[in-house]
């Protein structure tokens, strides 16, 4: 029975980085553009200036 | 029509957001970064393809016409933002889904621990699981819940109630009920029934919200540009551009060709046509000549006239029709929602319960601690869970249908409202046509001739030879070698080909054996031959007739309002076997709308132009095509897109669907509600058995909701 004193806590730990996550993405604009980011991946970058 | 552009400018290092059309792939978003960027001054430019803007850094002296103008370059059109409360929508549903995400969190966590309890935990550890279960849900409660506390209060403040209610006073005293339960080492604790009702609660309202915004993205305010100043003629003879707010009337104003009249009044010198579609509805160019009334908002197409302001500024007609549209939203009663409206029964009807079954349970002698907790599981069990759901979930699914089949919805209350309807109002240029001219009839048949009238139609930028030239290069029809092309103004425009004149214009200047004929016509002779007669018509939609015929067999009366003359409406109408009134201005319309309303009637307006700005406030429900006007947009709680009315029949069944579903969903809840209730009432309800009951009830209304999938049909 004593096993649930370190499983409780960890699993509130886990589900609080999860929550911590999200509330992170949300506030640094990661929802903003959902589509532009699929579309990004196809831009070429831009060539670096040679030496 | 009445917002400022207010573009975002931060100081010294500004901010431009602009609204920029034609984003289709990742070309167009590097384009426009990498191209934005050689903009001296600019420090960055970040494009948001969902939302179709884009945001520019830079230094001060760049401003938004700069920004608009290198995107003209870039082959983008760009617009500024009306400074809507896009920011507070923002943060609305962002606040939403944070209460979500925490709530969910948990509900879960709590689950976990009350799981373990059902399953039979005793004495100490049931104790300590409560302990954990409270200490993970009170500050949840207190997090998630803040929406519903805040409407809730706002409600009872202005001496209402609404859903938010129940909800607040159920979730509360649970929360206090189990809390005392825990500390005295009780068997049930209720702390898993309070957050899943809430995190329900959010789901529902976060669906509306997010839908409300997205809507909101694809009808953004796009302002277009009006003319800011005018040419005015003094005494002496000399011009100069006084800005629109000083024009006054008795003004003389010089309106060059293709310009828009910034006043009303009466033309002094010149002939030209003019294109009265924005104020009356008319899809045909009027002429215009020394004496003729120009209405403000209109365009001047051929030649410069000079025009006697007759009212300026706030007197002009189109001024006029900003104010009827304003008292149209006053006048129209703020439509009350079905879920508010289910709400004002509910409320009262669940605390009455409650203290029933409290009072109850005391005169049958039972305990405090027994009566109150009963009372609390009958608040706990009629809290409107699947309620919250049965509304937005239904709307939002339909709403998504909807959107795949080209119909954007402003909220859920237009889909309510749609489905009430039982008057379609029409417009006729833009809405049963496409509000565009094009030759029906009479365009000469030999390959020279046509390329004669091609190179004539070509020269011109009067709307119906324009209209001609389309039609003819469509045909793939090369344009001749036509010479010395004259316009006369009124007339018409003729040029020589191998010595032979040939002219297209009005019938009585072309000349030639013409028989009397409809309106909207225009004469083509080659030399000395036989005039031929070109009829224009304005196209109407595709499938117009049997879209008519679809919103009849809903079982809606149709109408035309149009304010275009009764010949051009008459054919029309008797096409399509309607009803029909013609020359209708905007307060004609609005009356029209306004009578039936008032008769008890609820009218589906469907129009596009600014003249119908009016109609479409005032009556319960509007909707306009995707090409309509600002106004026009603004004012529809429906915008379709496309070539089709067909989509107009299909939102309306849609709707109608939807608001069965609804109808289900209710019902569903309440048969949950009258099966728990006496559960309730009769002390047989656990902690357990409202779990099951409540997600019980919300998976069943989603599920039933899910088959609004393909209402759009």
């Amino acid at each position: 029975m004593n096993i649930v004193a370190v499983l409780i806590p960890m699993a509130l730990l886990l589900g609080l980085l999860g929550l911590g996550a999200f509330f992170w993405a949300s506030s640094s604009g990661q929802f903003e553009d959902l589509d532009g980011a699929a579309l990004r991946i196809l831009i070429e970058d831009e060539p670096e200036s040679k030496p | 029509m009445n917002a400022v552009a207010a573009i975002r400018p931060d100081s010294a290092t500004g901010r431009t957001e602009l609204a920029v059309e034609g984003l289709r792939c990742a070309g167009c978003i590097s384009k426009i970064e990498r191209g934005l960027l050689d903009i001296p001054g600019v420090h960055a430019a970040r494009v948001n393809f969902t939302a179709k803007r884009l945001v520019v850094e830079h230094a001060a002296p760049v401003d938004a016409p700069a920004l608009v103008d290198a995107l003209e370059r870039l082959g983008f059109t760009a617009h500024g933002m009306v400074d809507a409360p896009a920011g507070a929508q923002d943060r609305e549903s962002k606040r939403l889904a944070r209460a979500l995400a925490v709530a969910a969190f948990a509900a879960m966590n709590v689950m976990l621990l009350s799981v373990s309890v059902w399953s039979g935990a005793e004495d100490a550890t049931r104790t300590l699981f409560h302990w954990v279960s409270a200490l993970i849900a009170l500050p949840a409660v207190v997090y998630s819940g803040r929406p519903f506390y805040e409407s809730a209060w706002r409600a009872l403040r202005h001496g209402r109630t609404n859903m938010d209610v129940p909800i607040t006073i159920g979730v509360a005293l649970t929360c206090a009920m189990s809390l005392y339960e825990t500390a005295t080492g009780g068997a049930h604790a209720y702390f898993d029934g309070a957050i899943m009702l809430l995190a329900f609660l959010l789901g529902g309202r976060l669906l509306d919200t997010v839908m409300r915004e997205r809507a909101q993205d694809g009808v953004t305010a796009l302002l277009r540009r009006l003319p800011e100043a005018a040419t005015i003629l003094a005494q002496d003879g000399t011009a100069r551009q006084v800005p629109l707010a000083q024009l006054r009337a008795g003004m003389r104003v010089l309106v060059a060709a293709g310009e828009r009249f910034a006043i009303d009044g009466t033309v002094e010198t010149g002939a030209s046509d003019a294109d009265c579609s924005l104020v009356t509805g008319e899809s045909a160019p009027e002429a215009i000549a020394a004496g003729s009334k120009v209405l403000a908002g209109t365009v001047n197409l051929t030649s410069p006239v000079t025009v006697l302001a007759s009212a300026a500024a706030d007197d002009t007609a189109i001024a006029e029709i900003a104010r009827l549209m304003q008292s149209a939203s006053q006048a129209k009663s703020r439509y009350v929602r079905l879920a508010d409206r289910a709400s004002r029964l509910y409320a009262p009807a669940v605390h009455m319960l409650a203290f029933v079954s409290l009072a109850g349970w005391l005169i049958a002698g039972a305990g405090w601690h027994q009566a109150l907790s009963i009372a609390v599981a009958v608040l706990i069990i009629t809290c409107p869970c699947a309620l919250g759901l049965a509304v937005p979930v239904a709307h939002v699914v339909a709403a998504g249908a909807l959107m795949r089949r080209g119909v954007l919805v402003r909220d859920g209350a237009a889909l309510e409202k749609l489905a009430s309807i039982d008057r379609v109002l029409l417009d006729k240029t833009g809405t049963v046509t496409c509000g565009k001219l094009a030759p029906v009839a009479g365009l000469p048949t030999g390959g020279r001739e046509r390329g004669i009238l091609l190179a004539l139609a070509q020269a011109t930028r009067h709307p119906m030879a324009q209209a001609i030239a389309r039609a003819l290069e469509a045909e793939g029809v090369a344009a001749e070698p036509v010479t010395e092309l004259r316009e006369l103004v009124g007339k018409g425009i003729e040029g020589r080909i191998d010595g032979v004149r040939a002219a297209l214009g009005r019938p009585d200047w072309v000349g030639g054996v013409l028989a009397a004929q409809p309106a909207m016509l225009t004469a083509f002779r080659l030399g000395s031959g036989p005039a031929s007669a070109i009829v224009f018509d304005d196209a109407l939609r595709r499938d117009a007739s049997s879209a008519i015929d679809r919103i009849r067999a809903l079982g809606l009366d149709a109408q035309f309002v149009s304010g275009d003359s009764w010949t051009v409406v008459e054919p029309l109408a008797r096409r399509l076997r309607l009803f029909a009134r013609a020359r209708m201005s905007p307060a004609d319309k609005f009356e029209t709308v306004a009578r039936l309303e008032d008769g008890g009637h609820r009218v589906l307006m469907v129009g596009d132009g600014v003249n119908d700005g009016p109609a479409l406030k005032r009556a319960s429900v509007a909707m306009a095509p995707s090409v309509a006007s600002d106004v026009g947009r603004q004012a529809a709680d429906l915008v379709f897109f496309g070539d089709l009315l067909m989509p107009v029949p299909q939102a309306i069944a849609a709707a109608r669907r939807t608001m069965q579903v609804v109808r289900q969903n209710f019902a569903l809840a309440i048969l949950y509600n009258l099966l728990a209730v006496p559960l309730a009432i009769g002390g047989m309800v656990t902690p357990l058995v409202a779990a099951l009951a409540m997600s019980g009830s919300s998976v069943l209304v989603v599920a039933n909701s899910l088959r609004l999938r393909s209402a759009a049909r």
